[in-house]
């Protein structure tokens, strides 16, 4: 569970370290989005480009990112086995089995949806690599501050999420412990048939379950003595702003966009 | 059972850009039978090293060799369990590791997991409750019910029940009050002798590696630094300070007593050996005799 890069947040001091969290969050959705415009073998090369770039000044070491696809390699071979298998045949059709079918068009739609998921997850580690978890939870904040008019609960909501990240290292440090706890005991987690792994884990499970409630009751009371009365009316400590470096991306990622919808065929 | 390490070295994470070097050239032996007590200041490597007494952590070099059974690198996770059994460990808040319906099948939970038939770990599990000084009507009830205390006593009768050789305590009096702590520290002592155990006992508290210990083992940043009796390790105050560490009350009192004048054949470690030592110091005249003197 250490070896997981993906979500992790690395400290550096590039221009994407200090970019808003609001401009750095949207600007990731709009990349996956304009991902879908490339349809050429140039679109792609372009986007490749862009990505590398981007990851470039970022400063963050190549391995994060390699290491953030591994854990997704058989996902996404799996997906594009089956796109080269089963597509419609389109273009020369070089083998033919039954219901299975190579074309031409078959291996390029396979080779475009690898592209596509590569970009989305460097992107994505990009995101979080350097996006600290309380930056990117404010942002959503502001982000889904328009939902306000629909009643939708946005405090609570960041509320919730700002805690929830602050306590995911906590809670594995917990599990971590608990299950050493319980194998000094005899337990063999991820031994035997799948009754008994399932059984193992029992022990684990609860005591977590029980200390989270534990934790929940002490916050939630620490919280009411410092006087917090819900999340109307309170004033910000951490403030986002927005610089002419965050506009200038943002430019960036429109000449993009023109670029792609040109080049594409 | 004796447990040796050998040139053990261990990193967290290792080939990962979070790698942390936690232990370094360990060689240290904990001998069959000893009370040793493991002291260093917060992150010195206590609990890394505690972890590889029943294989939970495998030295990424060199061998710990726990009884008959040597631990490398490359031991397979596989039937560590027969270990596990022979050294019992008492985390750190070890209230937080019960989860059965009734205190009574908590504590014949890791028995069972050994292979004791479910009558006799129910059996052994009523002995453990009086063991840690708990009353039997507490069996049927649910571990959540208890005191923090007494879920403190269950889970280490949850340990004691697997009849370890080797009892590994790491901060087992955190958080208890000082009635508590002693009866613990008391209950610790007596197995001991009766089971004939080997403790190893990682603290904060001088006063109890004073009172219990006969062997002490000090790590800093990663390495040990020393080891050796109690007396021997509290012989310098000034090298403990150094290494962010304290003396027990009573040396401590020592200490201020010899910076006015008063001396110490030996450095007294408990009361009781500070009490003779200046009774056997005290003008025989001032207080009409100090042999007759009481207790």
């Amino acid at each position: 569970m250490n070896k997981l890069i993906f979500g992790r947040y690395i400290p550096g001091d590039s221009v994407i370290h200090h970019m808003d969290p609001r401009a750095k969050l949207l600007l990731s959705f709009y990349f996956i989005g304009i991902i879908f415009i490339a349809n050429n073998w140039m679109t792609y090369l372009l986007l490749f480009a862009f990505t590398f770039l981007a990851i470039t000044m970022s400063g963050v070491k190549w391995s994060f990112f390699i290491n953030g696809v591994k854990p997704l390699i058989w996902l996404i071979l799996f997906t594009v086995v089956l796109q080269v298998l089963f597509s419609a045949s389109g273009g020369p059709v070089y083998w033919h089995w039954g219901i299975i079918t190579i074309s031409r068009l078959g291996l390029i739609n396979g080779a475009y949806i690898f592209c596509r998921f590569v970009l989305i997850i460097f992107m994505s580690t990009l995101l979080t690599l350097t996006t600290p978890p309380l930056e990117l939870s404010d942002a959503i904040e502001y982000i889904l501050m328009p939902l306000k008019a629909v009643h939708f609960p946005v405090y609570e909501v960041a509320l919730m999420l700002s805690i929830a990240l602050r306590f995911v290292p906590t809670l594995m440090d917990e599990t971590e412990k608990i299950m050493n706890a319980q194998r000094a005991r005899g337990v063999d987690f991820g031994a035997g048939n799948i009754f008994q792994q399932m059984r193992a884990v029992v022990p684990l499970l609860i005591p977590l379950f029980v200390s989270s409630f534990n934790r929940a009751e002490d916050l939630a009371t620490a919280m009411e003595a410092r006087g917090y009365q819900g999340g109307e009316g309170r004033s910000k400590f951490r403030i986002l702003k927005w610089h002419a470096r965050d506009s200038w991306v943002t430019v960036i990622f429109a000449a993009l966009t023109v670029a792609l919808i040109f080049l594409r065929a | 059972m004796a447990i040796t390490f050998k040139q053990v070295d261990f990193t967290y994470q290792p080939g990962t850009p979070f790698e942390t070097k936690a232990l370094t050239d360990i060689n240290v032996t904990i001998p069959d039978g000893s009370y040793t007590a493991l002291i260093g200041h917060t992150g010195s490597g206590k609990s890394t090293l505690l972890q590889h007494l029943n294989a939970l952590l495998k030295p990424t070099s060199g061998t710990v060799t726990i009884g008959e059974r040597v631990i490398t690198p490359a031991t397979n996770n596989k039937d560590l369990k027969k270990l596990r059994q022979h050294v019992g460990i008492v985390f750190q808040f070890p209230e937080s590791q019960l989860f059965e319906e009734t205190v009574e099948k908590d504590i014949a939970f890791g028995p069972q997991n050994f292979g004791v038939s479910e009558a006799d770990a129910l059996k052994t599990a009523a002995e453990m409750l009086d063991l840690v000084g708990l009353n039997q009507d507490l069996l049927k009830r649910s571990p959540f019910d208890l005191s923090g205390g007494q879920m403190r006593r269950v889970a280490i009768a949850g340990v004691l029940a697997m009849k370890p050789q080797v009892l590994v305590l790491d901060e087992p009096t955190a958080g208890l009050d000082p009635q508590g702590r002693l009866d613990m520290m008391e209950m610790f002592a007596r197995l001991r002798h009766e089971q004939h155990l080997t403790v190893v006992l990682v603290t904060h508290q001088m006063d109890d590696v004073a009172n219990y210990a006969d062997n002490v083992i000090v790590m800093d940043g990663g390495r040990i630094v020393k080891t050796g009796t109690p007396r021997e390790i509290f012989k310098e105050p000034q090298w403990l300070v150094e290494h962010q560490l304290g003396l027990p009350k009573t040396t401590a009192f020592a200490q201020q007593l010899i910076a006015r004048g008063w001396q110490f054949d030996r450095m007294p470690l408990t009361e009781d050996e500070l009490a003779e030592d200046l009774i056997a110091q005290l003008p025989t005249t001032a207080f009409g005799g100090a042999t007759t003197h009481d207790e």
